[in-house]
């Protein structure tokens, strides 16, 4: 690739006081993208977001914006627009002086500021409202006024600090839907702060997990949620069932209950020691133990330990050797629940649904 | 909550009492000033506007009222800069002693008018040796007007104004710019109810100004002096009722302003 990245952050540490936000993160993100950094709250993801848009200064490392180092900028020497979390409108102005602000302090003038500024109110479907306050629009709308101002600068990247975070579900939904088809017309760089993965999961097209201020794993959706790095990252995104064992060495992994699991070739790479192999709960087939299962995956028996129909599928607790194993199972087919509380059952899924994770020592202290 | 009778007309007699309490005196003198004949006796026998056009005509009057504009005017101007650059660098800024400073631009409030007053006079007099008058007047006022300003205007600023700074400054404008369209703009009704409450504050003061004053003559003082002439007493209440009026109408304002901007300018959270 020698596209030059939009974004780039070089071994960056940002220090508050004694603690540590972010730690050493070197990031590239391309032109165009739709980039969610993706993590709890505290993971150092704000904090990176602010450094970008130049209110926080990293302690160490340098912040490059295309080829151009901004290290050390104001605000408004960068070529960033922000949506707030708090959409921080001006409460002064109206809506069409909120979204002209920009465009007047780069000293646009007249019959330009008002093209532009409809344009925009356009753009985000709210076309007409330009006289109102911000205290007489509702909470959507004011976030879309938010998105109209960051965006009427054309800036190069556009930043978004939990932007639908003050929504209520159903609007948010809507919103996600929406933000992902302005940024598919506007083709300007999105990065996106959220703690919620099914909004990362939905919008963004490359996404960085991150945890006590490093990135955990970067990757597609897919990627992340296929074939999750670190055990954190098998967590965060989505349920995953984890068992413990140690590599066999012939691309199995020997579990501590006893019996042994084929996991990809390669996901072993350079692992000894103790490692969990993981899987989602629906990608196991779950029938009548006794029931001859096809060749080539891998199985494990237990108890069906409680089990809730949810509509679209039935979630079951399998109580097995390795431990307690969730299966989501699809309720495709017309009529009755297979199993019921108690019954002896075969659960396989096959290898290439399977992935490793380095076993997570604090999840080891909680058992004991 | 339910409240019984009792206590409902209990509470309506207290604050009626209250009131009577307050306002009745300042009704005597307001009626007074209409007052026909030259002696104040009870109940009034006569009424007449006679004496508002000899106030008005007054020399004595017109010079101490101009005084008390000046005086006002410039201790507000005065209080307007350094209140708000307080209360700026007070919330923007954490620096060492930040709590101590904020307590110390308060304390004047809360100061007997008479140290101040003292301690001003000996300060010009013998410390500086500036000559008592209108200036050290509008500096004096200034001491205990500079804590409304900077009481409002910190309200204000901690309440929306870090965070649309911050857009301020993403959408381009410099610090310059952001201070002149954005803090300005936001914490306009504070600074204006500020300046109100800093005006009146200074409009009818006494004390520190009989330290400070030298030869010039405000309304308050004004009245003092005249007081124990018999002969000009029908006046002195018309100037009272001047100086309630002109204390009355920038109060009223404030309140007002303070009230419309508590519910229009949305928290910082927006629309939750």
């Amino acid at each position: 690739m020698n596209q030059i990245p939009d974004i780039t952050l070089e071994r960056v540490t940002k220090r508050f006081e004694d603690v540590v936000a972010v730690d050493d993160l070197s990031l590239e993100i391309a032109p165009g993208s739709f980039f969610a950094m993706l993590g709890p709250s505290g993971c150092g993801k704000t904090t990176t977001l602010r450094m970008i848009g130049g209110f926080e200064e990293q302690t160490e490392g340098r912040i490059l914006l295309g080829e151009r180092d901004v290290s050390g900028l104001p605000p408004y020497r960068r070529d960033v627009n922000t949506v707030f979390q708090s959409y921080a409108l001006f409460p002064h102005l109206s809506l069409f002086e909120n979204v002209a602000f920009g465009l007047r302090r780069r000293g646009v003038k007249g019959g330009d500021v008002r093209r532009r500024v409809e344009e925009m109110l356009e753009l985000v479907a709210l076309p007409g409202l330009g006289k109102r306050k911000p205290r007489q629009l509702s909470g959507g709308q004011q976030q879309r006024v938010a998105l109209a101002r960051a965006l009427v600068n054309s800036p190069r990247v556009l930043l978004l600090d939990e932007p639908l975070g003050a929504l209520d579900l159903k609007l948010r939904k809507q919103m996600q839907l929406e933000l992902k088809r302005i940024q598919n017309d506007v083709g300007i760089t999105f990065v996106h702060v959220t703690h919620d993965q099914e909004e990362a999961m939905t919008m963004a097209d490359t996404i960085a997990v991150m945890n006590g201020g490093k990135i955990e794993q970067l990757g597609s959706p897919a990627e992340l949620y296929e074939h999750p790095q670190t055990a954190f990252v098998a967590g965060f995104l989505g349920a995953s069932n984890l068992l413990r064992g140690r590599p066999n060495g012939d691309g199995t992994v020997a579990l501590d209950a006893g019996g042994a699991v084929h996991v990809p070739d390669g996901s072993l790479n350079g692992r000894s020691g103790r490692v969990s192999v993981g899987f989602r709960p629906e990608k196991v087939r779950i029938d009548r133990a006794g029931t001859a299962a096809p060749d080539g995956l891998n199985r494990l028996e237990g108890t069906v330990a409680d089990e809730s129909y949810v509509g679209v599928s039935t979630q079951y607790i399998v109580e097995t050797a390795a431990g307690p194993v969730a299966v989501y199972s699809q309720n495709a087919d017309p009529g009755a629940r297979a199993h019921g509380r108690g019954d002896r059952v075969l659960l396989a899924w096959s290898p290439e649904s399977t992935f490793v994770v380095d076993t997570p020592s604090q999840d080891e202290e909680e058992i004991e | 909550m339910v409240e019984s009778r009792l206590a409902r007309y209990g509470l309506r007699l207290a604050t009626g009492a209250t009131l009577a309490f307050i306002y009745a005196p300042l009704i005597v003198i307001a009626l007074y000033a209409f007052n026909e004949r030259r002696t104040q006796t009870w109940p009034i026998k006569g009424w007449t506007l006679d004496w508002f056009g000899k106030a008005l005509d007054n020399p004595g009057v017109r010079e101490a009222l101009l005084t008390s504009l000046k005086a006002a005017a410039g201790a507000t101007a005065l209080a307007l800069v350094l209140g708000t650059l307080a209360s700026l660098a007070v919330q923007r800024y954490r620096f060492f002693g930040r709590e101590t400073v904020s307590f110390l631009v308060i304390l004047p409030l809360a100061l007997p008018g008479i140290v101040t007053g003292m301690a001003l006079n000996s300060t010009f007099g013998e410390v500086l040796g500036i000559q008592l008058g209108l200036f050290t007047v509008i500096v004096g006022h200034a001491t205990f007007c500079i804590v409304v300003v900077y009481n409002n205007v910190l309200a204000r600023l901690r309440r929306v104004v870090r965070s649309i700074e911050e857009a301020s400054m993403d959408l381009g404008a410099d610090t310059w710019q952001t201070f002149r369209y954005v803090t300005l703009p936001a914490t306009r009704t504070a600074l204006l109810a500020g300046a109100l409450l800093a005006f009146a504050l200074s409009f009818d003061e006494v004390i520190v100004t009989t330290f400070t004053a030298g030869a010039q003559q405000t309304l308050p003082i004004w009245i003092f002096t005249n007081l124990s002439r018999p002969n000009q007493l029908p006046i002195v209440n018309v100037v009272a009722v001047l100086v309630i009026l002109l204390s009355f109408i920038p109060v009223y304002f404030a309140q007002k302003l303070s009230q419309e901007s508590a519910g229009g300018v949305p928290a910082a959270g927006g629309a939750r």
